[in-house]
């Protein structure tokens, strides 16, 4: 908002109460100025400045709040996960907390403890189909760690299995999920959960609730169970007394009954005889030996310590792992490391994308400045014609204009066969003119020369003719008169089209990409095949929040050079 | 609590689960379908939805053609939890990233999909089309070349081998080429003396990808890269190439429909599938529509029908020997399918396993080279 003063308001404005002041002429004892209504004049002015500024928000509220929610909000989303990196530690909750003590540098995989964790993680996040993800976040640090998780994923159940077997084959009842049930479960919990179940399901499911016995005596168990139930329960709606529980809860019932010297204890009844019998065999139970395992029957990768490095590496919620990617650096677990020399791609992509928009800012300034001129100087009637002439490529699709330019820069194109035809080049060496950096030039320049010319004109057809007649008449030479007087009026609306030609031009996308080839294509193109294709959704926001750093430094060190406020949009 | 007791409430609970499960799913009437839009689109149209809707006259469908951005788009609409899309068209690596990421629903063959009419169940039907859980299989198209038969130098043969494509002293002249690593390290490899089955070995060490970027490097003067399937037909139009690859739907109707001077090298064509995946998360009243199209779209006669319309090979075995004619131009089609046996004397199946770990850094290695 504008100063108040300037304009005829109906409210209070701090002139009034100056006036009224002056005019009651009151002061009060301890020599402050009154307004009229007797308070302090300084309250008062505070006060209506208050009430203007709450005003100027009010009406600026719905616009704000709109391009907060619908712009603003989004694009910080987006640019947030350049830096997010929770579905590591989400996924493997139990081994990031053991993985930190582990030395990437022994050489070795990680002990028995840690396998053990991350059997657990593995098995769930394979039940809940997590696994798959988790591969494919960590497969852009290291190549191979997505088929690694995808196929041991596939692999993983045959651990839980083999407790399955011998457990199942020890009593049939612990096939019955119906017996898990029964022995997980708070009786109240299951009362209720059958009335759900058996009602509409309106609702989320009782959340489960394990039984005092079996928290007690089978913790590991409870804690497998809990997590089946929710998965089962909760978001696929199937039922707990037919669905039987994830091998990897009868590993837990396995290591719980070996662990804890009298598990049977808290229990009665059937359920006593049943764990007690469990508790009796298990002792001579085959069990796997989780580290060997994994690397001997799953994947001998799993064996590799630059796997699990790269799991301690990236085990935060919190990564600059994206950002290192986009400047051609990665995080390894030795502090941070150039990329290798055939794969720095980005530093290359944001040197061209700076270079090429500045050559097209100039190309536009160089040839729009003669017609914003001719523009600004014609008569009406001529200059009418001319700017339709400008406008109209505005009206045409972009695809369409970049299209042509196809058509007519190719080598079998219309500009090589008038050049053949006149004789200018032999037809064996036709000129190379598009799928190239020279390509993209041409195009862009053509399709954002509106933008520059368009505030040059309403800049330069505000300069008043008389000056530079005066000039002429005081002596100054056609040159003179331009260079001295008219030229720098006219650099406002070259500063706005610059800034507008370039902002854009910055981040174009389509024309590279139609046009460019492999030399004359932009950063943005390089974010595009990261969005929609390789769906590193984290590095594409990281690149993009560069290159809005970028953009807002260059507007900066422009506003401390030029100054902004010679920036003219409109007369 | 004893056993016995929740074993017999369990009982009833089965029974109570089992009545509610027999009675008839109600179903959407309308439906989401999204496709490639061009001519695919326009032969499912024809093969599948007409048929289906002269059936079933309540459904509607709607066609959306955003199928190169539906795996982002999935993604978008997953994190947003509104699933407009009820079936989306997909090729199989995207299918297996959709399915990785659980954005795809897995469905089993068996049970959604129609049998054969000869009574083969539908998963050894499909066989080895089924390359991810969640994929259900349409068709399997090819990447292969064409040429300018104008354009073949005197003296010349005409080109049949793949390595003729680096060979500029025989055939001299701009190659159209897919700007991305799949496919032409492969090509590069093979022409580079690396025996086929040895090649994805090779291409998965780093001296490998040197050697297939340096054999590349031998042509990249020469080379136009493309990045839409619509680029090399029209590049070969143009006569701005001598030869291109690209999808041999689009050959074919450069070719057949609009008669240009333009000839098919099958040799070392890269097979690829294309089909369905249901996404996750549909309610179920419009899940038991979907089921039920892709039951019908997907059955031996249907996918036989949509070679009528465009010239890829239906992805069920039983539908081979229903092919027939273009349904406009009246020509066989079989000879046209990249699985005849006269176009299929040497093959690649894209190997989607290798791609979707080493992907990423052979991209960027790939780009690094393009961009210098």
């Amino acid at each position: 908002m504008t100063d108040a003063t300037q304009h005829p308001m109906d409210g209070p404005t701090p002139d009034d109460a100056l006036r009224q002041a002056k005019a009651a002429d009151s002061v009060d004892d301890q020599g402050r100025l009154l307004a009229a209504d007797g308070t302090p004049l300084k309250r008062s002015l505070a006060r209506s400045l208050r009430v203007q500024k709450i005003r100027a928000l009010a009406l600026i509220a719905p616009l704000l709040l709109f391009v907060l929610v619908t712009f603003i909000a989004p694009i910080a989303d987006m640019l947030f996960r350049s830096v997010e990196n929770e579905i590591v530690p989400e996924t493997l909750p139990r081994t990031v907390q053991l993985i930190g003590d582990w030395d990437h540098n022994s050489g070795e995989a990680p002990d028995a403890e840690l396998f053990e964790a991350f059997y657990y993680d593995m098995a769930i996040a394979a039940q809940l189909k997590n696994h798959t993800r988790l591969g494919t976040r960590l497969n852009y640090e290291q190549t191979g760690i997505s088929s690694l998780f995808r196929q041991s994923g596939r692999d993983i159940e045959d651990i839980g299995d083999v407790y399955v077997d011998q457990f199942e084959d020890l009593d049939e009842a612990w096939e019955e999920p119906a017996t898990w049930l029964a022995l997980m479960g708070d009786a109240d919990w299951r009362d209720s959960y059958m009335e759900w179940f058996e009602g509409e399901q309106a609702g989320a499911p009782p959340a489960f609730q394990p039984s005092a016995a079996a928290s007690e005596a089978l913790p590991r168990t409870v804690e497998m169970y809990t997590l089946f139930s929710e998965f089962t329960a909760g978001a696929r709606r199937d039922s707990l007394a037919e669905d039987e529980p994830w091998p990897v809860a009868y590993t837990a019932l396995y290591q719980d009954l070996t662990a804890q010297p009298s598990a049977t204890a808290p229990f009665e009844g059937e359920m006593a005889t049943l764990v007690g019998a469990a508790e009796d065999a298990v002792a001579d139970f085959e069990t796997v030996d989780f580290r060997s395992y994994f690397i001997d029957e799953i994947d001998e990768d799993w064996g590799n310590p630059e796997v699990w490095a790269t799991i301690q590496t990236f085990s935060g919620p919190f990564t600059a792992g994206y950002f290192l990617n986009a400047v051609d650096m990665q995080e390894t677990p030795d502090g941070v490391a150039m990329q290798p020399d055939d794969q720095r791609i980005y530093g290359l992509l944001f040197k061209r994308t700076m270079f090429m928009s500045l050559t097209i800012t100039f190309c536009c300034i160089a040839l729009g400045y003669p017609v914003a001129y001719l523009l600004a100087t014609l008569p009406m009637r001529s200059a009418n014609l001319l700017m339709i002439l400008v406008l109209l490529p505005f009206w045409t699709s972009l695809l369409v204009r970049t299209s042509a330019w196809k058509v007519m820069l190719q080598q079998q194109g219309v500009i090589n066969d008038v050049l053949v035809w006149l004789g200018l080049v032999g037809d064996g060496s036709r000129l190379v003119m598009i799928n190239n950096q020279f390509g993209t030039i041409v195009a862009m320049t053509h399709i954002l020369l509106p933008f520059m010319i368009l505030p040059m004109y309403s800049v330069m057809s505000t300069i008043p003719p008389s000056y530079v007649r005066a000039a002429k008449s005081l002596g100054a030479t056609n040159w003179t008169a331009f260079w001295r007087v008219y030229f720098p009026q006219s650099v406002p609306g070259i500063g706005a089209g610059s800034i507008l030609v370039f902002i854009l031009a910055i981040g174009y996308y389509i024309t590279p990409e139609i046009v460019g080839g492999t030399t004359g294509t932009f950063i943005s193109n390089r974010i595009a095949y990261h969005i929609s294709s390789s769906l590193n959704w984290g590095l594409a926001a990281a690149l993009g929040t560069i290159l809005l750093g970028v953009v807002l430094i260059l507007y900066w060190a422009y506003d401390r050079i030029v100054g902004i406020d010679n920036v003219k949009l409109g007369g | 609590m004893t056993i016995s007791k929740t074993l017999l409430a369990t009982t009833a609970l089965t029974l109570a689960a089992g009545t509610a499960f027999a009675q008839d799913q109600e179903m959407a009437d309308s439906m989401t379908i999204v496709s490639w839009g061009g001519a695919y689109q326009n032969s499912q149209q024809k093969a599948y939805a007409e048929p289906y809707m002269e059936n079933n006259p309540d459904v509607s469908i709607t066609w959306d053609e955003s199928s190169n951005e539906a795996v982002a788009k999935l993604r978008a609409m997953n994190e947003a939890g509104n699933i407009t899309w009820d079936l989306v068209d997909v090729v199989a690596s995207d299918a297996i990233r959709l399915c990785d990421e659980g954005l795809a629903m897995e469905y089993d063959p068996d049970d959604l999909l129609a049998e054969a009419p000869d009574g083969t169940s539908a998963e050894d039907d499909f066989g080895d089309m089924i390359v991810s859980d969640c994929f259900i299989p349409q068709i399997a198209y090819s990447t292969t070349f064409g040429y300018r038969t104008d354009m073949v130098p005197e003296g010349a043969d005409a080109p049949s081998d793949i390595c003729s494509v680096f060979d500029l002293e025989t055939y001299p002249g701009k190659r159209a080429l897919e700007k991305r690593p799949i496919n032409n390290m492969e090509w590069a490899l093979l022409c580079d003396g690396v025996a086929k089955d040895e090649i994805y070995d090779v291409l998965a060490t780093e001296e490998g990808q040197d050697q297939a970027l340096a054999k590349l490097e031998t042509i990249k003067d020469d080379v136009v890269w493309w990045s839409a399937g619509a680029d090399t037909p029209q590049l070969l139009a143009d006569g701005e190439v001598f030869m291109g690859s690209t999808y041999n739907g689009r050959l074919f109707s450069l070719i057949e429909e609009q008669d240009q001077p333009v000839a098919m090298m099958w040799d070392a064509q890269v097979y690829d599938l294309d089909g369905w995946i249901i996404p996750t998360g549909l309610p179920d009243d419009r899940l038991a529509r979907v089921r039920d199209f892709v039951t019908f779209a997907t059955d031996t006669q249907r996918l036989a029908d949509q070679a009528k319309y465009i010239s890829y090979g239906p992805a069920r075995e039983s539908s081979a020997p229903l092919v027939g004619q273009h349904a406009d131009l009246g020509i066989d089609m079989a000879p046209h399918m990249p699985t005849n046996p006269e176009n299929a004397g040497n093959t690649f199946l894209y190997n989607y396993e290798f791609w979707a770990d080493y992907r990423d850094d052979i991209d960027a290695k790939f780009q690094a080279w393009l961009a210098q």
